[in-house]
């Protein structure tokens, strides 16, 4: 472990210097790659009998997830303690402000508990850059309202590039609700920084406005979306949109945006399929593309821990304490 | 009171073509006289040597939050915010708790504005009862007790058919009905401009269309009843342009602007600045340049602040939980001299009448000029003075404003109230 760790470091472009991870947006494509190769050599972790390193020993992540979610709190939950971390999750569903305390105050009493790292969860966009400029702790955005998502992102383009070998000169279709999507925004920063040619397909109310200009072709034809992509990348899509009177029925989402075995027929023989989750089966993906051969979404899901382990280490190696020398990963 | 000669200084009154050096004697809170050179003669001398001396602003836009907010704003905190940025009139919006429906209401504003005598507070009554859009007020007993417009400001007036009747009945009384123009379905939810920097940041936009709709809409009303429309902070070309249009057609159509609306577009939003979350938003490059064109060519009628305090926790907040508005009074005569004298486009002449007296005009109040006989109210403006915004500085308990740390040029350096100051 230790040696493989050394020579992924010195191939590394970029040092890492950033209190937080809040987008992808503002991160270089050096910054991207470090976080890449630093989850690389994560991942062996996860295959160990004992999986845990000592890395983040002593230091206290909190989970503060304003929203319900389970694969992402999971996923950050086991990645801190195989970083021997130690974690504490706060959800709460209620808005703060309903109780008469701003989310600033949360988190300045979590402050005032002397917490390392918190990683944010909040279904309005900004919270995590809010909380970040006031808050002495590091900052993971694990998804704010339609803003981004960077860890999914970073998950996203992990798996690419362990199943492609490459993320450069790939073409890359994002299928479905791309206004209302974190996932896609953080992609689509991701992928482009990377060199991939990014698609956004989906029916216009689910656009949104001057999307193009952040470097994406359109296109609202899912055919045209499929035909010559080497992944496809389908989003979640949810019943609220259909009372917004953004699509007219899940039943005529399916028809017109749903992947079937079918439409399936017209996809590059090595393409991959690939789902933030949680699918719904027989809308947005039907069940047996969902689960087939193309499919890498429980991929997506293993590599996650791998990268929420990179983001935590770094974020926390660049909080630039004294005894953060010769904290790198040895074989426990 | 004593006499008090204002010597030395560069008179500007739009509303009575000077534009020079004068001297202004005060006496008894009027003013006396107007020369380029007035003797002493026993008065005392107030030396403004380098200073524009210029009548005292009328805000037109003002939420001074007193009844039931007054942890914001108050009709004291306000009026000295007032005096600072050189305004010695507001009008004050009804959105209050209650908000100004009734007479009682308007009564209250009057007595505690001339309680304080710190400034004239001009109260602007609801058009609909609680401003739920459902029932006219009762319009003569509001602008018996003083009002000098009628606005549901905050929401529009957006059933059509009441619009109409609003227009209509509001035609006995010869003044405006401000309207907020806003189609609440098309800008539901929105808290920013819909465009780039809403789709970047994920914020859930408002498009120009949601004010441009209505604004047609209420021209369209205006010349079918004859009515007088006001709109309120006008913020994209689209509304320019019909303003305009109907202006030639000769429809009884009136405007503004605010300073932020001039000044700065929807990029202000970036990383997630609550303190440029106003309503209507921010727009673009080309919307700025529509406005300011629109004031220069004279279709839109003047400037005014939409001053909306906030406290600075609900400020603090996330950039969807944030409430809209900026407080405005004290940084707008220098954000407009950045944005208009600086580059051109306003002579200092025609930028004072945008603030003075055309804003009284629409007011229908004999202020905003330095005619012999009227009020002494007098703005003393160091026009070459640099200084930074610091939001905790401000007068206002709205300590929060979208210009903090920049520096702009041009100082209100004192204002005369009644000749005191």
């Amino acid at each position: 472990m230790g040696a493989t760790l050394t020579t992924s470091r010195a191939a590394q472009t970029a040092r890492w210097t950033r209190k937080d991870l809040l987008d992808l947006r503002t991160l270089s494509a050096g910054e991207i790659r470090l976080i890449l190769q630093t989850a690389e050599s994560f991942r062996e972790v996860s295959l160990r009998p004992i999986k845990k390193v000592p890395a983040l020993r002593g230091r206290t992540v909190v989970n503060l997830f304003f929203e319900p979610s389970t694969r992402t709190r999971t996923s950050f939950e086991l990645a801190a303690k195989r970083l021997s971390a130690d974690i504490v999750n706060i959800t709460t569903q209620q808005s703060s402000l309903s109780k008469g305390e701003t989310v600033l105050d949360t988190v300045r009493n979590l402050e005032a508990l002397k917490v390392d790292i918190l990683v944010i969860r909040h279904a309005a966009a900004g919270v995590p850059h809010l909380v970040a400029k006031h808050a002495a702790a590091s900052v993971i955005n694990a998804g704010d309202g339609a803003h981004e998502h960077p860890t999914q992102a970073l998950l996203d383009l992990f798996t690419i590039q362990e199943k492609k070998g490459r993320i450069e000169g790939l073409r890359v279709s994002i299928i479905g609700d791309i206004a209302h999507s974190r996932v896609a925004r953080s992609n689509i920063w991701g992928l482009t920084k990377l060199g991939a040619q990014v698609t956004v397909c989906g029916p216009p109310t689910l656009l949104p406005p001057q999307i193009e200009q952040l470097g994406v072709r359109v296109t609202h034809q899912l055919d045209e979306a499929i035909r010559g992509s080497d992944v496809l990348m389908l989003l979640r899509i949810q019943h609220e949109r259909q009372e917004a009177m953004l699509i007219p029925s899940l039943r005529e989402y399916r028809l017109t945006y749903g992947l079937d075995q079918d439409r399936m027929s017209r996809a590059k023989p090595d393409v991959l399929i690939m789902h933030p989750g949680p699918v719904n089966r027989g809308v947005e993906l039907d069940s047996s593309v969902a689960d087939g051969p193309f499919s890498v979404i429980l991929d997506q899901v293993t590599n996650g821990l791998a990268v929420r382990m990179a983001a935590l280490y770094l974020v926390a190696g660049a909080q630039g304490k004294p005894e953060d020398a010769g904290m790198f990963p040895a074989d426990a | 009171m004593a006499k008090l000669l204002i010597r030395g200084g560069h008179l500007i009154d739009p509303a009575n073509g000077r534009d020079g050096r004068f001297d202004l004697l005060l006496e008894r809170g009027k003013i006396a006289d107007v020369q380029p050179a007035i003797p002493a003669n026993g008065a005392r001398v107030l030396d403004a040597a380098n200073q524009l001396v210029v009548p005292g602003f009328v805000d037109l836009h003002t939420h001074l939050r007193q009844p039931g907010r007054e942890d914001k704003e108050t009709i004291e905190s306000g009026c000295l915010a007032a005096l600072r940025g050189g305004f010695t009139a507001v009008c004050a919006m009804p959105n209050t708790t209650p908000p100004t429906d009734h007479r009682g209401a308007v009564d209250f504003i009057h007595r505690e504005a001339q309680r304080l005598g710190l400034a004239a507070v001009h109260p602007i009554g609801a058009i609909t009862k609680d401003r739920q859009g459902k029932e006219l007020t009762d319009f003569g007993e509001l602008f018996g007790a003083g009002c000098i417009a009628l606005s549901d400001d905050g929401h529009p007036v957006a059933d059509a058919w009441l619009m109409r009747r609003a227009l209509e009945y509001a035609k006995v009384f010869g003044r405006p009905l401000i309207q907020h123009a806003e189609e609440p379905r098309l800008a539901a939810g929105g808290v920013v401009h819909e465009g780039l920097v809403s789709t970047t940041l994920g914020l859930r936009g408002i498009p120009s269309e949601a004010e441009s709709v209505l604004v047609s809409r209420d021209i369209a009303l205006a010349e079918l009843t004859g009515g007088w429309i006001h709109f309120a902070h006008l913020s994209c070309a689209q509304s320019v342009e019909l303003i305009r249009q109907a202006k030639r057609r000769g429809a009884r159509v009136t405007c503004e602007v605010t300073p932020h609306h001039l000044a700065l577009t929807h990029e202000a939003v970036e990383a997630f600045n609550a303190d440029a979350k106003v309503n209507p938003p921010l727009r673009t490059e080309p919307d700025r340049q529509a406005l300011l064109e629109g004031l220069q060519d004279g279709t839109i009628d003047c400037i005014a602040t939409d001053h909306a305090p906030h406290t600075e926790w609900e400020k603090a907040a996330d950039f969807d939980s944030a409430p809209f508005g900026t407080s405005g009074l004290e940084t707008a005569l220098a954000v407009c001299v950045e944005t208009l004298v600086a580059p051109g486009r306003l002579s200092w002449s025609r930028l004072i009448e945008k603030l003075s007296a055309a804003p009284a005009k629409l007011a229908g109040l004999a202020a905003g000029t330095l005619s012999v006989g009227a009020e002494a109210n007098v703005t003393f403006i160091d026009p070459s003075a640099r200084w930074t915004v610091d939001p905790q500085r401000f007068a206002s308990k709205g300590k929060h404003s979208p210009f903090a740390g920049c520096t702009l040029t041009g100082a209100v350096v004192r204002t005369l109230y009644r000749g005191v100051g």
